[in-house]
């Protein structure tokens, strides 16, 4: 399975959820596959899927699940301690980790050679961290969404894309709109 | 009311309640009055445009936020800032630590604060420079200029003014 298998296998679980995708095809294959005002894509800023995700989380009641790539917490290690250390219970970290940066033309990344993600997460203190195949990753959020305790997910799954189109919203639209869903929500 | 003191009552005035910093010595005071505030939660980030990712994620939350750090971190953020708290029109006031102005001890400051107005002229980013303790009679004002106006707005702050204050 490549991510975009994973991610529709996510579909009608995160569906309703607010969801923070990662920049570039995560975001566009999220958009294509199911899109939402409960999504917020980022079109630029590599690495900061997580940080936005985490202070979304500390800042109001409803779950938050950032689909981040295993190249952008490698370029974002720092949001590991910070998470650990802000323990956020509504708030699920998703690593699709496929070994590769996958929007870049699938160069390796270290994440797919020694370095583990998921013990660098346990390493920075993170309590609740879950390494998971592609196949299991649906049930594994699943879960995490029923319990109310801040999760890291990593999900091994393999290299590979699908072709999708660009997202032509504008930036401040998914922003505006997705601020009203989660006002709406906290209502 | 001291100059820490006056920061902290400015930014609960314009409903600040979630700020993020990267340490400066000339920052430390302000940075103890916050993790003392009961009404600001206070994140230390690692890297300041970690800490611009954390600002974004809290205001999309519906709370204003703040970034506290060095003009260092201006060099660490320009891409964050641009497609980003720009791209997506998202209000941030940056309490700056105007490093390698005058009375600055080390040299090697010096090398980013001439490029620091620079950028931020740049970066079209509103920038104010505090250098007397009587500027930040001002900060009530550029921070809710800030949050009308859905941008980063930088506040430089120089070793003049920290010590006069």
């Amino acid at each position: 399975m490549i991510r975009s298998d994973v991610l529709k296998t996510l579909i009608p679980i995160i569906s309703d959820q607010l969801v923070v995708a990662n920049i570039g095809l995560p975001s566009q294959e999220l958009h294509m596959l199911d899109d939402q005002p409960s999504n917020f894509y980022m079109l630029g800023t590599m690495g900061l899927a997580s940080s936005i995700g985490l202070g979304l989380a500390l800042a109001q009641k409803s779950k938050v699940i950032a689909i981040d790539g295993d190249g952008s917490v490698l370029t974002n290690f720092g949001t590991l301690p910070t998470i650990a250390n802000n323990t956020a219970n509504n708030f699920i970290l998703l690593i699709i980790d496929n070994g590769s940066y996958g929007s870049t033309g699938d160069q390796p990344t270290y994440a797919g050679m020694k370095t583990s993600l998921a013990k660098v997460a346990e390493a920075c203190g993170c309590d609740n961290v879950i390494e998971c195949s592609a196949e299991d990753t649906a049930a594994t959020v699943q879960a995490a969404l029923d319990g109310d305790k801040m999760t890291i997910i990593v999900s091994k799954c393999e290299s590979g894309n699908i072709k999708v189109p660009v997202i032509e919203m504008d930036a401040p639209v998914i922003r505006h709109r997705f601020m009203t869903e989660i006002n709406r929500r906290n209502a | 009311m001291s100059i820490d003191k006056q920061i902290l009552h400015d930014f609960i005035k314009n409903e600040i309640e979630f700020v993020t910093t990267v340490p400066c010595k000339q920052l430390a005071g302000v940075i103890a009055e916050l993790e003392a505030s009961k009404d600001i939660f206070h994140i230390p980030s690692n890297k300041e445009d970690e800490g611009m990712g954390l600002c974004a994620g809290a205001y999309m939350g519906g709370k204003r936020s703040a970034i506290i750090m060095q003009n260092t971190a201006i060099g660490v953020t320009i891409n964050t800032l641009v497609t980003l708290i720009q791209y997506y029109n998202i209000p941030l006031p940056m309490l700056i630590s105007y490093r390698g102005e005058i009375g600055e001890p080390v040299a090697c400051q010096v090398e980013m604060a001439v490029h620091t107005k620079a950028l931020l002229d740049q970066l079209n980013i509103p920038t104010y420079h505090f250098h007397n303790r009587q500027d930040a009679e001002e900060l009530d004002v550029i921070l809710n200029h800030c949050f009308m106006a859905k941008k980063p707005v930088a506040i430089l702050t120089d070793a003049n003014f920290w010590q006069g204050a």
